[in-house]
């Protein structure tokens, strides 16, 4: 077996002293496929994915990717780290005045200086890469158009392109379909699930529809309480695991 | 066929090239050079210097001009807000017939245009020095401001509202009481607070002309190169307008 | 018993009541102590009416060459100073903005700096600059740009706190240096703001740049100034005509703009 990709290591966090969020969490992440927290909101599974790209600070814990700890690093070592890790947001969290193609492009920001970003001369290989993206997210003649022009399934399409822009090793997906119809939910998911098995990227993703988890993700992680209770593929996760995630009854 | 990645956004691109030629020629045309900057520089450092420290000796002409500029800041709001309220009233498109509406946003449109230390001067010329031309320019000053935006902001009321008032029997004065003051009660407010912000800045000022304030302390003490009394007077406005904002700031966080 | 219904609580009656007893207590105060000479109260309409009569009729002749060459002058000083003040503020907008600047003194250095630019009135500007640079439209400009930094700042900084983390977040996440997340996620959240506010200040500082002549500060103010100073009140008229067109023209040319802008 190859050597894991993420290896998450005890890690804690407590908003206020004392409430903990996170309890000691130890998972590991293999280098493929697509792994799905499942659990109630509020139980830490946002706060476990930002804790890996540090967008919030761990109170306690090791997170290694590839090896290199990630929990200590700073300043430039830090956005090394983060160039390597891509992310997809519930809200998209697009630039909405810029055009499809300049948001796809800002996944490259960390590689490109500044002046060229200024003068949007970004490298030609890096544009080309664009428009292959974006007519892999199926959005081939989008790329003049505003953002903020786009309906939330097209938005959410531009996010996966500017994640997968950065050739991660790793991507993180905060509850990517929440705010899409059921429809383009799946639209998405099945989108996201090929693009980076063909371009063998593991994915993280938080996710609270128990059936689109069970349907993409062949490892199901199942979070309550700021713990795991539940690790292994959808085919094993039977109903009493979920009364042991959500509580209750009734939504069975 | 290789698709174009940014499209050239030319209107704005000439736009910004057009100001930043047009900067350049203007300070040629304005004789600022390079040398005059650097006289400048050191000239400046000379200044600071004899500023430093602030001469509070003659606090009591400092303090006298203060209370005689918060006067004028007070009364000049004050009439100005009585005179905009039928002013703006007057100036609304929902409100006023057109024959009254133009001449009276013409008015309000010449008290806005015209820079409150000209007004001041004028007044000054017409009714002498001292705090009368300061409280007369600020009014006309505040009535252009104040009755502009309550115009606006009764331009923006929801009519459904008046023609409910209107529909039950009402007169015109309770119409305007019940159906259009309540809407634009707190904004109005607003704007009142705003303009004794705005005018007790401004008050500390016209004395430069003459009509009233511890503008003309400064002046006075700017000829005779008193700096460091200037220094005192300088910092006592910005505690002033410091006070005024953190208090109309408390205010509007309490109407809220 | 009948139930009685009142609009405002005792609290707000009482609270409202103290309201109204202090504003008529300081209007009291400033109109018994502020020294107004009731003969020229009384004199007031007709002084006000003579001098009317002098400024009419404006005589056009006088436009040419001195007004028109001070009031091509006003406008660079205005332009000019608008510019250099938006490039100074610009930091500070940055450091105030509890968004972009975590650290609270120095957030408070940022406001206290954007404060005291706003407090200190253009005229007081001007009359340090003309003590710096000596008389001339160089004391305007920077009197311009020092007055314009504490209003540009200030609504700048306002308008940086209301842009939404998201994006910014998103670039973040991808490890983008600090410049190019200022650059591509808040610079473009801000940039219907940043315009407005520039032009709603140039608008201003037309107007202000035309009295800044009054102390020596070069513009059209030099021009009004000797025609008081030597009561050619006709030549006046004309000065004011001038100034009231440019100020009417560039309303006009800030509206028209900021329509195309949203």
């Amino acid at each position: 077996m190859t050597a894991p990709l993420l290896e998450i290591t005890g890690l804690e966090k407590e908003y206020q002293p004392g409430r903990p969020v996170l309890r000691g969490i130890t998972l590991s992440i293999g280098a493929e496929g697509m792994t799905a927290i499942i659990g109630p909101s509020g139980t830490g599974k946002s706060t476990l994915l930002r804790c890996i790209n540090r967008l919030v600070e761990p109170t306690r814990g090791s997170i290694r990717l590839r090896g290199e700890e990630l929990t200590g690093l700073r300043g430039a070592a830090l956005r090394r780290a983060r160039r390597r890790i891509g992310m997809v947001f519930q809200e998209y969290n697009l630039v909405e005045r810029l055009s499809v193609m300049e948001n796809v492009l800002s996944g490259r920001l960390g590689h490109v200086p500044l002046w060229r970003a200024w003068l949007r001369r970004y490298p030609p290989a890096d544009v080309e890469r664009a428009f292959a993206l974006l007519d892999a997210v199926g959005l081939p003649d989008h790329a003049a158009r505003r953002a903020d022009a786009l309906s939330g399934g097209q938005r959410q399409r531009v996010g996966i392109a500017r994640a997968l822009m950065q050739s991660p090793a790793l991507l993180l997906a905060d509850e990517p379909t929440s705010s899409l119809d059921p429809k383009t939910a799946v639209e998405v998911m099945e989108l996201m699930a090929r693009l980076t098995g063909e371009a063998g990227v593991p994915v993280v993703v938080n996710i609270h529809n128990v059936d689109l988890a069970r349907r993409f993700a062949g490892r199901i992680i199942g979070m309550t309480g700021g713990a795991v209770v539940f690790d292994g593929p959808p085919d094993d996760l039977r109903d009493h695991h979920l009364r042991a995630i959500y509580g209750g009854e009734d939504w069975l | 066929m290789r698709r174009a990645a940014f499209p050239a956004n030319w209107p704005l691109r000439l736009a910004l090239l057009g100001l930043a030629l047009y900067a350049l020629w203007a300070t040629a045309q304005l004789g600022i050079t390079g040398e005059r900057l650097a006289t400048g520089m050191g000239e400046a450092g000379r200044f600071l210097a004899r500023m430093w420290p602030p001469n509070f000796a003659r606090w009591e002409l400092l303090l006298e001009g203060m209370l005689e500029s918060i006067q004028i800041a007070l009364l000049s709001t004050a009439l100005g807000i009585v005179l905009s309220l039928p002013l703006g009233l007057m100036a609304a498109r929902n409100l006023s017939p057109w024959w009254l509406r133009g001449p009276v946003r013409g008015v309000i449109a010449v008290c806005r245009s015209l820079h409150y230390v000209i007004v001041a001067i004028l007044f000054v010329k017409a009714l002498g020095f001292g705090a009368l031309a300061g409280v007369a320019a600020l009014t006309v000053a505040s009535m252009g401001f104040v009755a502009k935006l309550f115009a606006e902001a009764i331009e923006e009321i929801s009519m459904k509202q008046v023609e409910a008032v209107r529909a039950t029997g009402a007169s015109g004065a309770a119409v305007l009481l019940y159906g259009v003051l309540p809407q634009v009660a707190s904004r109005f407010v607003g704007f009142c607070i705003y303009q004794l912000d705005s005018n007790l800045r401004n008050s500390t000022l016209v004395g430069i002309v003459g009509a009233g304030g511890i503008g003309g302390t400064l002046f006075a003490a700017f000829k005779r190169f008193d700096y460091d009394f200037v220094a005192a007077i300088l910092l006592s406005i910005i505690a002033l307008i410091f006070a005024a904002e953190v208090i109309s700031g408390r205010i509007r966080q309490a109407l809220r | 018993m009948t139930r009685q219904w009142h609009r405002h609580s005792p609290g707000e009656r009482l609270g409202r009541l103290f309201l109204s007893l202090g504003i008529v207590a300081a209007l009291a105060w400033a109109v018994r102590t502020v020294e107004i000479i009731p003969e020229f109260l009384a004199d007031a309409p007709e002084q006000m009416a003579d001098l009317l009569l002098r400024m009419w009729p404006p005589v056009v002749a006088h436009y040419y060459p001195s007004v028109h060459a001070a009031l091509l002058e006003t406008i660079h000083i205005a332009t000019l100073g608008t510019i250099l003040g938006i490039a100074l503020a610009l930091p500070f907008a940055l450091l105030a903005a509890r968004s972009i600047c975590p650290w609270a003194p120095l957030r408070g250095f940022a406001q206290l700096v954007l404060v005291s630019s706003r407090s200190v009135n253009s005229l007081v500007w001007a009359l340090v600059f003309v003590a710096v640079f000596g008389p001339g439209p160089a004391a305007g400009v920077f009197a311009i740009a020092f007055r314009s930094v504490g209003f540009v700042g200030k609504l700048l900084a306002e308008a940086l706190e209301e842009t939404s983390r998201g994006p910014l977040e998103a670039l973040t996440a991808a490890g983008a240096p600090w410049g190019s997340r200022m650059l591509k996620g808040v610079w473009p959240q801000v940039q219907p703001a940043f315009w407005g506010i520039a032009l709603f200040r140039w608008d201003i500082n037309l107007r202000e740049s035309a009295v800044l002549g009054l102390v020596g500060a070069g513009g059209i103010g030099v021009v009004l100034d000797d025609a008081i100073n030597f009561f050619q009140w006709e030549r006046v008229a004309t000065v004011l005509l001038a100034i009231l067109a440019v100020v009417v023209i560039a309303e006009v040319v800030v509206t028209r703009i900021r329509a195309r802008l949203l």
